[in-house]
């Protein structure tokens, strides 16, 4: 598959905001995952965290 | 973890007993996750680089849908994942249910979030592929309805268990929700068999031929496998913090 510039694959044959709105949420979903999973592993790890 | 870290530690329990049962202890579990993550991590990483050279790069432009089929590269491994880790999170709590297991049941709850989150992708992905190949957003066919569906049984899950106060309660209560969910999932795959649906039929299946290009195949398959690595690593991660959660009291090693 060659693409003929940066421009045509953004593009992709006029269905670009498809594609990308796909992976682009993608993207984030994974992101706030992973944030999500750093933050709580933050607070668990919390120093005041102890039987009660 | 070091021999000097276990010393300083004597509550912490040692992996002992017959190997299957060595991690059961979710202290005994906790120091072998941490040692997978990034690996899994590390494997979704390149498997989904390599996935989307070969869906952007090496694919052709198809003959009907031109370029936008290229969604399938998501959409597709979204949604094998979205049913595959609803049988694995039923199954873990099937098993926390019988065998009154404390760390099956945490491995439930960790799977849900992230299930839920490929249920989602399944669906917008598939939205956004619908609306110029289908002329529509949505319609209410059996897959779509059923996936839907499925996706109301990862919320209901995750927020029946925060619900619960009492953590061995809440476990047990999901495990019957997701139990019963079960018989969602069969349905979401035979949908496109059983009835008559705008989402078109299998293009893989275990029994003939793909009916598709061999290079779009392929994508599809190596992106598959990248979300399967990326599930086990957040899956064990969120276990993590689950543990540290419930096991509170005890030192427990930093990502």
């Amino acid at each position: 598959m060659s693409w003929g510039s940066a421009g045509e694959f953004f593009a992709m044959g006029g269905y670009g905001l498809y594609v990308w709105g796909s992976y682009g949420v993608t993207v984030l979903a994974i992101l706030v995952e992973v944030l999500a999973l750093r933050a709580r592993r933050a607070r668990s790890d919390a120093p005041g965290r102890g039987r009660p | 973890m070091t021999e000097a870290t276990a010393t300083r530690n004597p509550a912490r329990p040692q992996p002992a007993g017959p190997i299957w049962l060595r991690y059961a202890a979710p202290l005994a579990f906790d120091p072998l996750a941490a040692r997978m993550i990034p690996w899994f991590f590390g494997a979704a990483a390149i498997l989904a680089l390599a996935g989307l050279y070969v869906g952007f790069f090496v694919a052709p432009t198809d003959a009907t849908q031109g370029e936008v089929y290229r969604v399938i590269f998501i959409h597709v491994p979204a949604a094998w994942m979205s049913m595959f880790i609803y049988l694995v999170m039923a199954g873990w709590a099937a098993i926390g249910l019988i065998f009154n297991t404390r760390l099956s049941a945490m491995m439930a709850s960790a799977l849900a979030p992230t299930g839920a989150m490929f249920t989602f992708l399944a669906l917008w992905t598939g939205a956004l592929w619908g609306k110029p190949t289908w002329g529509t957003w949505w319609v209410w066919d059996a897959r779509l309805t059923s996936e839907l569906i499925l996706l109301f049984l990862y919320i209901g899950f995750i927020a029946l268990q925060a619900a619960i106060e009492d953590p061995r309660r809440a476990d047990r209560a999901g495990a019957v929700l997701a139990i019963v969910g079960v018989v969602n999932v069969p349905i979401i795959y035979f949908s496109v068999r059983w009835w008559n649906t705008l989402h078109q039929g299998a293009s893989v299946n275990l029994t003939s031929a793909p009916k598709m290009a061999t290079t779009m195949l392929l994508g599809m398959l190596i992106m598959a496998v990248a979300c399967w690595m990326y599930s086990i690593a957040a899956a064990l991660w969120r276990l993590r913090s689950i543990i540290a959660e419930r096991e509170f009291g005890f030192d427990v090693e930093a990502p």
